[in-house]
C-alpha cells in the first residue's frame, strides 16, 4: 500500500484554482520534498493530505479517507505546519502532559530525552522561547510520536542556519528509519537535497516534476562549459544556460556524461538550479508564444 | 514499545494505578478540558478574585454588624431573617453574574483564539477529533464554570458566615441570631439553580460558540448585534416585541419555571419553592436544549473546515 496516493486531486478557492489535476504516489520509507515557488499549491496539497480541507477527486493517505477520518488518520501522521503553530501561552510541560494525554502513540520518556539535549526548561511558557527553541520543542514532541508520516510545511521558516542543520540532522539521525514517511516542503532546497530520496516540482497547482533522487542524479547534469565549445554544447539541446563570471554553465536533460566532459567540467546540478531550468522554462513559455 | 510490554507484566502494587499508562490508554476529553484551564485561568481566578473583594468587604462590614443586628432583633422574624440572608444572597448573586461574564467571553474566544494565533493547526495535528474538541469547550460554560461557582460560592459563604458568627459572639449576641436560617435547605436550593440556569442557557452558549467558530474578527458584535437588530426590525415593521421578550426570558426567565415564589419577592426558604418537575415540563427548557444542540452541531462541522485566520 502506497503512503499517499492521489488521482485527480482538485481544489479551487472561487475562481482560483490551486491544485489542477493532481496525480501523486508515494511510496513508505520515502522523503519526499514538494518543491515550487509561492503560490503554486503546495500547501493546498499538504492540507488535502492533512484533512484541512475538502477537495475533489480521489485522495488516499495511509488507506485512509483525509477529510472524513482525520482524526483517526491523526494517529499515524504527524505535521508540523511552520515553527509558529505552538500556541504562545503554554507551558513545556503542559504541552508534554497534553499529547502524552491525547496521542496514543506519544513515548512521553522520547520526547523528554530529546529535550534533555536543548536548553529548553519545562516550566517555560512558548511565548518566552527563541524562534529557534519553539522548533526544537516541536520536534520533540512529533519525533516521539511512533508515526507513519510525517509532514513538514516550511519547517525551519525564520530559524537561523545552525537551526536548521540540527533539525534536518536529528530528523534523519534521530527519527527516520526507512519505515517512515516524511513529505517536506521548503524555499531553502539546497539544505535538503542530501536529505531526500525522491523530488516534486510543483506549480499552478500541477505536478511537473516527479522523480527519484537517483534518477535526478544520473537524469540531470550541468555542464560549466568552455569558451570554445559553447556552440558545440548549444547544439545538444541544454534546457538551460546561464552566464557566471563570463562562462556558461549549461543544465542537459539525458545527456550523455562523455560527451559533456570533453566539453567542460560536468556535475551534478543542485535541485535549486534545476527548479529554475524548470520553472524559467514554464515561464519562457507563456512569453514565448505572443513573441 | 518494550519498556511498556515490560511495565505490563510485572505486577505492581498501588501508585500504578494513578500512573497514566502511556500509549493504550489516552482521554482526549479530559485532557482537552483541563487545556482550557490552563489557557483560561480567568475560569476560576475571576471568580476567586470577586470573592476576596466580596469577603474584603463583608470584613469592614463586620464593625458595624453587632450594631445593626441589635436594631433588627427588634423587628418581627419574618423581616429579621430576610434581613440575615441578604448579604449572603447577594454575594452569591454577584459571583454568579462573574461566572456568567466570564462563560460569556470564553465562549467567544474559545474557537476563534486558536485560529488566531493559529494553534489549531497544532490541535488538528493530533488525533483529537472536533467533536471532541467543541465538546469539551461546550463543557466549560455548562459544566466546569456551574461547579466553579458552587464551590466559590459555599467558601465564600461559609467564610462570611464564621466572620459574622465570631464577631456577634464576641458582641454577646448569640448564635440564636442567625439560627432561624435554613441552612441545609438553602445549600440544596444553590445546586438545583445552578444546573437549571446552566440548562437554561445552554442555547447561549451554544450561540456563542458558532459564532467564535465562524466569525474572523469582532466575535462579540456578531455575538450581539445581529439578534439586536433582529428586534428593532421587529418593532419597527410589526411595531411588536416577540423576538426581545423571548430573549430576555432567555436571559432572566430560567427562575420562572424553576422555582416558585409564593410572592416573596425573589427570596427562597424552603426546597418546596424547588418546581423541578414544571422546569422540566416547561417547553422553553427543551425547545432552548435543542437549539442548543443543533448551535453545537453547527460549531462542529464549521471547525472542520476552519483553518487559521
Amino acid at each position: 500500500m502506497p503512503c499517499i496516493e492521489a488521482r485527480g486531486l482538485r481544489k479551487t478557492y472561487g475562481a482560483t484554482i490551486a491544485l489542477d489535476g493532481v496525480d501523486l504516489r508515494v511510496e513508505e520509507g520515502r522523503i519526499l520534498g514538494l518543491i515550487g515557488p509561492n503560490g503554486a499549491g503546495k500547501t493546498t496539497a499538504l492540507d488535502a493530505i492533512l484533512g484541512l480541507t475538502s477537495y475533489q477527486g480521489e485522495l488516499k493517505v495511509l488507506g485512509r479517507d483525509p477529510w472524513t477520518e482525520r482524526d483517526q488518520l491523526m494517529r499515524d501522521v504527524c505535521f508540523i505546519a511552520d515553527v509558529a503553530v505552538l500556541p504562545r501561552w503554554i507551558r513545556v510541560s503542559q504541552a508534554l502532559d497534553y499529547v502524552a494525554g491525547v496521542h496514543p502513540r506519544f513515548d512521553r520518556a522520547k520526547a523528554e530525552g530529546f529535550l534533555a539535549k536543548t536548553a529548553i526548561k519545562r516550566t517555560s511558557k512558548v511565548r518566552e522561547l527563541s524562534k529557534g527553541m519553539v522548533a526544537q520543542l516541536h520536534l520533540a514532541l512529533v519525533m516521539a510520536i511512533d508515526a507513519k508520516l510525517l509532514v513538514l510545511d516550511e519547517p525551519t521558516l525564520g530559524l537561523d542556519i545552525l537551526y536548521r542543520k540540527q533539525f534536518y540532522d536529528s530528523l534523519l539521525n534521530d527519527y527516520f528509519d526507512r519505515s517512515r514517511t516524511i513529505v517536506v516542503t521548503t524555499h531553502q532546497v539546497e539544505e535538503i537535497q542530501d536529505v531526500l530520496t525522491d523530488l516534486m516540482f510543483i506549480n499552478r497547482g500541477r505536478i511537473v516534476l516527479d522523480c527519484s533522487m537517483e534518477t535526478f542524479e544520473s537524469r540531470y547534469l550541468e555542464a560549466m562549459v568552455q569558451p570554445e565549445h559553447v556552440a558545440a554544447a548549444r547544439a545538444l539541446k541544454p534546457i538551460h544556460e546561464r552566464q557566471v563570471f563570463g562562462r556558461s554553465i549549461m543544465l542537459f536533460d539525458h545527456a550523455d556524461r562523455d560527451q559533456l566532459a570533453a566539453l567542460g567540467e560536468v556535475r551534478t546540478p543542485s535541485i535549486a538550479d534545476l527548479f529554475v531550468a524548470v520553472m524559467g522554462d514554464k515561464a519562457n513559455d507563456a512569453k514565448g508564444a505572443t513573441t | 514499545m518494550n519498556s511498556e510490554s515490560n511495565r505490563a507484566t510485572e505486577p505492581r502494587p498501588e501508585g500504578q494505578m494513578t500512573a497514566p499508562d502511556a500509549g493504550s490508554r489516552t482521554q482526549p476529553f479530559y485532557w482537552s478540558v483541563r487545556r482550557e484551564l490552563w489557557e483560561n485561568r480567568s475560569i476560576y481566578i475571576a471568580p476567586l478574585i470577586v470573592a476576596a473583594l466580596l469577603l474584603l468587604g463583608s470584613a469592614i462590614s463586620a464593625f458595624y454588624l453587632p450594631e445593626r443586628r441589635r436594631a433588627l432583633l427588634l423587628l418581627d422574624p419574618e423581616v429579621q431573617r430576610a434581613a440575615v440572608e441578604q448579604p449572603y444572597d447577594t454575594a452569591a448573586m454577584i459571583i454568579l453574574a462573574t461566572a456568567f461574564i466570564v462563560g460569556i467571553f470564553y465562549c467567544l474566544d474559545a474557537l476563534h483564539g486558536e485560529r488566531r494565533d493559529r494553534s489549531i493547526l497544532f490541535w488538528k495535528s493530533l488525533p483529537v477529533s472536533d467533536l471532541t474538541t467543541v465538546l469539551s469547550k461546550a463543557s466549560i460554560p455548562l459544566v466546569v464554570l456551574p461547579l466553579i461557582t458552587f464551590a466559590t460560592i459555599i467558601a465564600t459563604q461559609l467564610i462570611m458566615l464564621l466572620l459574622a458568627t465570631i464577631v456577634l459572639q464576641l458582641n454577646g449576641l448569640g448564635a440564636e441570631t442567625w439560627t432561624p436560617v435554613p441552612w441545609f435547605q438553602a445549600s440544596l436550593i444553590l445546586p438545583y439553580g445552578l444546573v437549571a440556569l446552566a440548562l437554561w442557557h445552554a442555547p447561549i452558549y451554544g450561540w456563542l460558540l458558532l459564532v467564535s467558530a465562524w466569525a474572523r474578527r469582532t466575535t462579540f458584535l456578531w455575538a450581539v448585534l445581529p439578534p439586536l437588530a433582529l428586534c428593532i426590525v421587529e418593532k419597527i415593521a410589526f411595531n411588536t416585541s416577540y423576538l426581545a421578550s423571548l430573549l430576555k426570558d432567555r436571559l432572566f426567565g430560567f427562575a420562572a419555571d424553576a422555582f416558585a415564589f409564593e410572592g416573596h419577592g425573589t427570596s427562597m426558604h424552603t426546597l418546596a419553592q424547588l418546581t423541578p418537575g414544571k422546569f422540566l415540563g416547561s417547553p422553553g427548557l427543551w425547545i432552548g436544549l435543542a437549539i442548543a444542540a443543533a448551535f453545537l452541531a453547527a460549531t462542529i462541522r464549521l471547525r472542520r473546515y476552519r483553518g487559521p485566520i
